[in-house]
């Protein structure tokens, strides 16, 4: 992943084409809706393998909290312009209400503040209305290039 | 969330007892459990440290106690990366009360003393 833009130039359509095409997001099934600067929206469609409880239909809370780790990392690399690798030191996510059972959850990450070493971010998850939250995320991220 | 679920299935979640008899989830590290090249993905790691706090509490409570277990948040510290090797979690009930628990979840590789990453999570417990 570290050498996909050597020019430092961030493409976000084409790195979640690559990184939702294998590893972790691929068996979550994590895809690209839209960005902006500093912040990228994902959208995690409803997949019965993903339940907490096959009784209710319930999304477990594991692939939320995949998805809304990759829309806040990629959120960083929109907000600074270019690719640079950083591990998460902490994520936090509050689940206001479960997902309703058979829809998508779109997850929106936003880097609010960016040091020489740290990314401040935070994030939302909703189930079709983006003012009827499911879940807040915070959390922060470590560049390891140099560390 | 159960180790039987279908996210647990999805995710090849395997369960032993360690030596006091607690329950200890298990994961293989494959390439669908991957963040960045070789490493596990912190949403991987998250999903599994969740999951072994729900089953521990589950198993705590009384059989005769019919209260459902719902997530109220969940804040993971990532210590180090997770490498190409097996990978274990426990959990710790910190409280245990009426209508809220708190529990803690760390997940290792080699050594428990040693932790790729701890979870804190609070819980609510809802009866009818």
């Amino acid at each position: 992943m570290e050498n996909t833009h050597p020019t430092g130039e961030f493409d976000p359509v084409q790195m979640i084409r690559l990184m939702s095409g294998n590893g972790h997001n691929r068996l979550i099934g994590v895809k690209y809706n839209a960005h902006g600067t500093g912040w990228a929206e994902l959208r995690l469609p409803y997949n019965s393998a993903l339940v907490s409880d096959a009784s209710t239909g319930i999304l477990a809370s594991g692939p939320i909290f995949t998805m809304m780790d990759m829309a806040t990392s990629m959120s960083i690399w929109l907000k600074s312009g270019r690719f640079q690798p950083q591990a998460t030191l902490d994520l936090r996510i509050d689940y206001l209400r479960p997902a309703e059972p058979g829809k998508d959850v779109f997850g929106r990450g936003e880097c609010y503040h960016l040091t020489r070493s740290i990314a401040f971010v935070r994030g939302q998850a909703h189930d079709g209305d983006p003012d009827r939250p499911i879940a807040h995320v915070a959390g922060t991220y470590m560049f390891t290039a140099g560390a | 969330m159960e180790t039987n679920s279908p996210f647990a299935r999805t995710m090849g979640f395997g369960s032993e007892r360690d030596s006091e008899g607690r329950l200890v989830l298990t994961m293989a590290f494959e390439t669908n459990k991957m963040g960045r090249p070789g490493f596990l993905h912190g949403g991987a790691i998250a999903g599994m440290l969740e999951a072994v706090a729900f089953t521990t509490l589950a198993e705590a409570l009384d059989a005769d106690d019919n209260a459902r277990i719902k997530p109220i948040n969940v804040t993971v510290n990532y210590l180090r990366g997770g490498r190409d090797a097996l990978t274990r979690a426990r959990a710790t009930i910190e409280r245990l009360g009426r209508r809220v628990a708190n529990v803690e979840a760390i997940a290792w590789q080699d050594d428990p003393e040693n932790p790729i990453a701890i979870a804190q999570m609070n819980l609510m417990l809802q009866r009818d």
